[in-house]
């Protein structure tokens, strides 16, 4: 084969595979759309369960994604931008410090129902939380901390060394340099990472099954410690364990297209927010 | 010339690990002089002018021996807030290292982080830094342009501003024209004779022209070792040692 030959064989395989995930991608999608768009009204968002979960809406698992995944928010954000910081600015380049940073690269690759039993055994039963909001958050929050740490390390490696050593030999102390120069540089990086960690544990399962996610509820959660209707379990359910599966087929596919929906709408957030930050330091150059 | 000594260094040593950066250093340089320090890559110039305001401790393993004083004081005693010494003792680099914020940010940064919250006094205390940087006149009508739109000539000349607004007493200057064009080295050389009334400034350069121009000491580093310290005038018509002679004519370096 001459070299130009190969240069086309090794282009379209690089291509076909490009285009078979995108395909994928485009089927599940086209598949949810379709078989869900028929279902989603302003009732079915705005009103609770009727009649077994054969009628009504999913308000209540819409609102206990929302709170689950603000719950995770208030812990994992300052925490993994916190620990983060310490990594990359302050910790000693030691073994001890990379075996840190590998375990938590590690600890991101651990299967979600893991975190959901350490959830189990440290939250509901240790701590005393019982299965509830702030169990299940607190489990989701453990998730999504390695996500917020790696993204943050990674935008805060991006800062030029320039912008800290210009304001230490001003004068400026170690903490000084790291608040007015380094963190505003990073700040889009660790708000993409931030987001993106958060989109993947709105639409976890596993890990809030047995912290704090309940079947069914009739009302709201009144406090952090009540259980609450979640938009990944209530899918579950309505596809795999409902008594009258066929019958709640439409109902469950209604379900994934608000999750998927909700999920993406996220990350676009995300994409949005840095390519905005992006074009605004162009600008500055 | 019968300067005041503002830096005196004893017998210093300093070590990257294992490695001998700088090997029995004995300099004094006086006070309001400008102090060139010449020599090839990697001869310890730039490790030398970290070690005057501890800005070489942010790289991990080092290791200084011996006594480093400005004006009298130790600055690696055990007493020595190294925040208090760096607003002494600034830093201009290499490259333009301007920050990310606005030309008036820039300037007011040093002043704001110790402190100064009063809008007229900063006012007046950026106009001054920009004036005596002579930066004024041509960013006068944009000081709330974003600094890294400005040419690099500028940008060097805006972090020279930026570190006379926390009113030091020492500049340390590591090849502040290396990363410039010709008319940008000259105002920034036309500068440093401007600021010497007022600072004590210690410039490394690799441009044996510029040591000549603007200083009146200057030393040879080869090696980590000072080979030569003496007027400027004396060591460019007359040096003491071969090697330096062998280096300022270009035979080497």
């Amino acid at each position: 084969m001459s070299g130009r030959q190969k240069q086309f064989v090794g282009f379209s395989v690089l291509r076909l595979s490009a285009l078979v995930v995108l395909l994928i991608l485009v089927v599940i999608l086209g598949d949810i759309v379709v078989k869900g768009a028929g279902v989603i009204s302003w009732d079915f968002l705005t009103q609770a369960p009727t009649n077994g979960m054969t009628e009504g809406g999913i308000f209540p698992a819409v609102v206990g994604t929302f709170l689950v995944t603000l719950i995770t928010a208030v812990i994992a954000v300052p925490l993994g931008i916190f620990a983060a910081i310490y990594l990359n600015e302050y910790a000693p380049k030691t073994k001890v410090t990379r075996l840190i940073r590998l375990s938590i690269r590690n600890l991101a690759g651990v299967p979600s129902v893991v975190f959901g039993l350490f959830g189990v055994a440290l939250f509901v039963r240790l701590f005393g939380f019982g299965t509830s909001l702030i169990a299940a958050g607190a489990t989701l929050g453990l998730l999504t901390l390695p996500v917020i740490i790696t993204a943050s390390e990674e935008a805060l490696k991006t800062v030029p060394n320039s912008y800290r050593e210009g304001a230490l030999a001003l004068g400026a102390t170690k903490w000084q340099a790291i608040r007015t120069n380094v963190l505003p540089s990073a700040l889009p990086g660790i708000l993409t990472g931030v987001i993106l960690g958060l989109a993947r544990a709105a639409g976890e399962t596993a890990p809030i099954l047995f912290t704090g996610v309940a079947f069914y509820l009739p009302f709201l959660p009144d406090s952090i410690f009540s259980q609450f209707m979640a938009l990944p379990y209530h899918l579950y359910i309505l596809a795999t364990q409902h008594h009258a599966i066929e019958q709640v087929r439409p109902l469950a596919y209604g379900t994934a297209l608000v999750l998927i929906t909700l999920v993406f709408s996220m990350n676009l957030f995300a994409i949005i927010l840095r390519s905005y930050f992006r074009r605004k330091a162009v600008n500055s150059r | 010339m019968t300067q005041m000594a503002k830096i005196v260094t004893r017998n210093l040593n300093m070590y990257y690990s294992d490695f001998q950066a700088l090997k029995n250093i004995n300099l004094t340089i006086g006070e309001k002089e400008v102090t060139a320090l010449i020599g090839p890559s990697g001869c310890g110039k730039s490790t030398f002018l970290r070690v005057l305001n501890r800005m070489n401790e942010l790289i991990g393993d080092t290791r200084v021996e011996g006594k480093v004083y400005i004006d009298n004081q130790d600055i690696y005693g055990p007493k020595v807030d190294v925040v208090e010494l760096r607003k002494r003792v600034g830093m201009v680099f290499q490259k333009p290292n301007p920050f990310p914020k606005s030309i008036y940010d820039n300037v007011a940064y040093g002043p704001r982080i110790h402190g100064l919250k009063d809008k007229q006094k900063l006012d007046e205390l950026v106009e001054k830094s920009l004036k005596q940087a002579a930066l004024w006149d041509e960013v006068k009508d944009r000081l709330n342009a974003p600094a890294l739109g400005l040419s690099g000539g500028q940008q060097q000349r805006l972090c020279i501003a930026r570190l006379l607004a926390v009113e030091p007493e020492v500049l340390l200057m590591d090849e502040p024209t290396s990363a410039l064009d010709p008319i940008s080295t000259m105002k920034i050389e036309e500068l440093v004779k401007s600021l010497k009334e007022r600072y004590t400034i210690v410039i490394v350069t690799h441009n044996m022209q510029q040591a000549a121009r603007i200083s009146d000491k200057t030393a040879f580093f080869l090696n980590g070792e000072v080979v030569e310290f003496n007027e400027t005038e004396k060591m460019f018509t007359n040096p003491a040692d071969q090697r330096t002679e062998d280096y300022i004519t270009g035979r080497f370096g």
